[in-house]
């Protein structure tokens, strides 16, 4: 059984808990679905948007957005793709295998603040999805404390798409429009094919009352940005999740740094506001 | 605070005896340069060095460090608990260590590094004799005002030693019976200060070091950052020698059985292609001027906004380090007071 002993003196901010991955299932040529639960039975105690740094022992550390929603008690899922040494491995670890976890870290979506009473906009972009739908699913959960939701969502291909299911529940969610789009469609698909800036102008916004949300590859966010401004929401209802490599999470190694920001504690949920200046950051 | 004065052989037994007491890495000749390493007699001491090659700073935070084990029990905590002293210490590499335990206590406290900082005793030497490209005179660390635990300055052939903490106090017992120094000894180190200033300039910063922030943030798209990066390597010499560069990388180091290892935490450099990469493969500092940039940046306005305090203490290390010579902080400030062009 493994167990991790607490630091002598102080508390070690490098010192994985232990967690049990509960299940494991593929989703992609790329992704796969993993469903874990800390040894200790606490919640993990994030909120949407936030990441932890997961441990394979042996194999070493990688940061992973959570994507359930805190509403969801006793475990937490994420959606990991297959790009480096860890991520590798955990796609071939099996139910039962015992992990490290660090975390949460970060700042979160404004599920719990500004978003509240407000129409909701979602733009997800490849995985971009998979830590939105940690918010998405709030935001269902709490359906009342919203206006209305749009969620739009563009994918390479068919073949890529995740959460293809839980997809079609959302649409049928009170007052939720979703919008969805591939790169390149295959014989598969019948729906809209582009980049997902050609469905924003599709998307009935009243700016004022609209926060939007972004997440997806490096090069969509300026386009989506100008898109949205174009639109006239207002830069401060605009929130963007950045992706660096957070090596340490705790703001120490340098790795995730954006000029003076640190991508790690200071995001990697930023208002428009904030980043809009900082050179190197869109 | 006491202040002592001792000569030489005085010296040379109290090094002797605290090497018998605890471990004490000191700076010493190694080739034609010097470095800090473990002390094996007092005789090897060579306190008129100019400058050692790595900065003393990695007897904290060492280019590899164990920071857990993991096994059957899960991860443990990894962290050094031995006392040692750092010997000979000059003043710009104490202002790094200084800037470093900011750097590693501040926000989410780094117990690996303060662990081992607690068990150190910093015994800092004023500068004898000036390294060929030390600039710490115009970056006003020629001389520790204060910090460290002991301050030692040769007067001829006799050294002042100052108590500067209880920990430094506790080093000096075994000087108790020695004669305090007297006005006219610390008349004579005042002098040896002001002549540092004035010596440890072998390049001259044509700004004041309190305006590099603000300059910098007018020069973003300068041309310096391009015309100087060309050249470079991207062999990270200067993040190594550096007295404040600390980002590191952390793997996993894993024994035969494929059960048991440790997780070790590797110095690393933001001037290496490779730092800023993720695991998709976009580099967000894909261009050697980015990098260039950001090392500049980072020293003298992004820790700074941080913390007050500019994070390069003129040591000069870089400049002798970089193949494609190109390292040289004055040269590039220097550029940017000039203006645009």
């Amino acid at each position: 059984m493994i167990q991790s002993k607490p630091a002598m003196e102080g508390k070690d901010i490098y010192l994985p808990e232990p967690a049990k991955l509960l299940k494991v299932e593929p989703l992609t040529r790329q992704e796969a679905f993993f469903e874990f639960t800390l040894l200790s039975g606490r919640d993990l105690g994030h909120l949407p948007g936030q990441f932890v740094e997961l441990s394979v022992p042996g194999i070493g550390e990688a940061p992973i957005s959570v994507s359930s929603s805190p509403t969801v008690r006793g475990y937490f899922e994420m959606v990991i793709r297959r790009a480096g040494n860890v991520t590798t491995a955990l796609h071939r670890m099996e139910p039962g295998s015992i992990l490290g976890v660090r975390g949460p870290f970060g700042t979160h979506f404004p599920v719990d603040t500004v978003m509240k009473g407000k129409d909701v906009l979602f733009i997800c972009g490849g995985i971009g999805l998979v830590p939105v739908r940690s918010a998405i699913q709030y935001v269902l959960h709490h359906r009342a404390d919203y206006g209305r939701v749009m969620i739009v969502i563009g994918t390479k291909t068919p073949a890529d798409r995740l959460f293809a299911e839980e997809m079609e529940k959302w649409r049928k969610h009170k007052q939720v429009t979703l919008l969805e789009t591939v790169d390149r469609r295959d014989e598969t698909w019948t729906g809209a094919e582009g980049v997902i800036t050609r469905l924003l102008p599709l998307v009935q916004v009243d700016p004022p009352k609209t926060i939007a949300v972004i997440c997806g590859p490096p090069i969509m966010y300026k386009f989506v940005v100008v898109e949205l401004i174009k639109m006239k929401v207002p830069d401060e209802s605009i929130f963007l999740s950045f992706e660096r490599h957070m090596k340490c999470g705790v703001g120490k190694c340098g790795h995730c740094q954006i000029n003076g920001i640190y991508v790690c504690q200071d995001g990697p949920v930023f208002n428009f506001t904030d980043v809009r200046e900082v050179e190197e950051a869109i | 605070m006491t202040i002592k004065k001792i000569g030489p052989t005085t010296l040379e037994r109290w090094v002797d005896s605290l090497i018998g007491q605890q471990r004490v890495f000191g700076a010493q000749a190694q080739g034609d340069k010097f470095a800090f390493a473990p002390l094996t007699q007092a005789a090897r001491l060579r306190l008129d060095y100019d400058v050692a090659v790595t900065a003393p700073k990695a007897f904290l935070q060492p280019p590899c460090e164990t920071l857990l084990r993991f096994g059957a029990r899960g991860y443990e905590s990894v962290l050094d608990t031995e006392p040692f002293v750092l010997f000979g210490v000059h003043p710009y590499d104490a202002v790094g260590i200084l800037q470093m335990d900011t750097v590693f206590a501040e926000g989410q406290p780094d117990i690996h590094y303060l662990t081992r900082r607690a068990q150190a005793t910093l015994v800092v030497c004023d500068v004898q004799n000036a390294s060929p490209n030390v600039f710490a005179g115009c970056m006003n660390t020629a001389v520790l005002e204060e910090g460290g635990d002991v301050l030692l300055t040769r007067i001829n052939d006799d050294y002042l030693v100052e108590g500067r903490s209880a920990k430094g106090e506790a080093l000096m017992k075994a000087l108790a019976s020695e004669p305090e120094a007297e006005a006219g000894d610390l008349q004579f180190r005042k002098m040896v200060w002001d002549h540092n200033r004035q010596l440890l300039r072998r390049h001259e910063l044509k700004v004041k070091p309190e305006d590099l922030p603000a300059m910098l943030d007018k020069s973003y798209d300068h041309p310096v950052w391009e015309e100087k990066s060309k050249r470079c390597f991207s062999c990270g010499s200067c993040n190594l020698v550096c007295p404040t560069c600390y980002c590191f990388n952390v793997r996993e180091d894993v024994r035969w059985d494929l059960q048991n290892g440790e997780r070790v935490r590797t110095w690393d450099g933001c001037m290496l292609t490779e730092f800023a990469l993720v695991a998709g493969g976009h580099n967000f500092r894909r261009k050697k001027a980015e990098r260039y940039r950001h090392r500049y940046y980072r020293k003298g306005k992004y820790l700074y906004d941080q913390h007050r305090q500019i994070a390069c203490v003129g040591c000069g290390r870089c400049i002798g380090a970089c193949v494609a010579k190109i390292a040289n902080p004055v040269e590039v400030y220097n550029r940017l007071a000039e203006g645009p062009r």
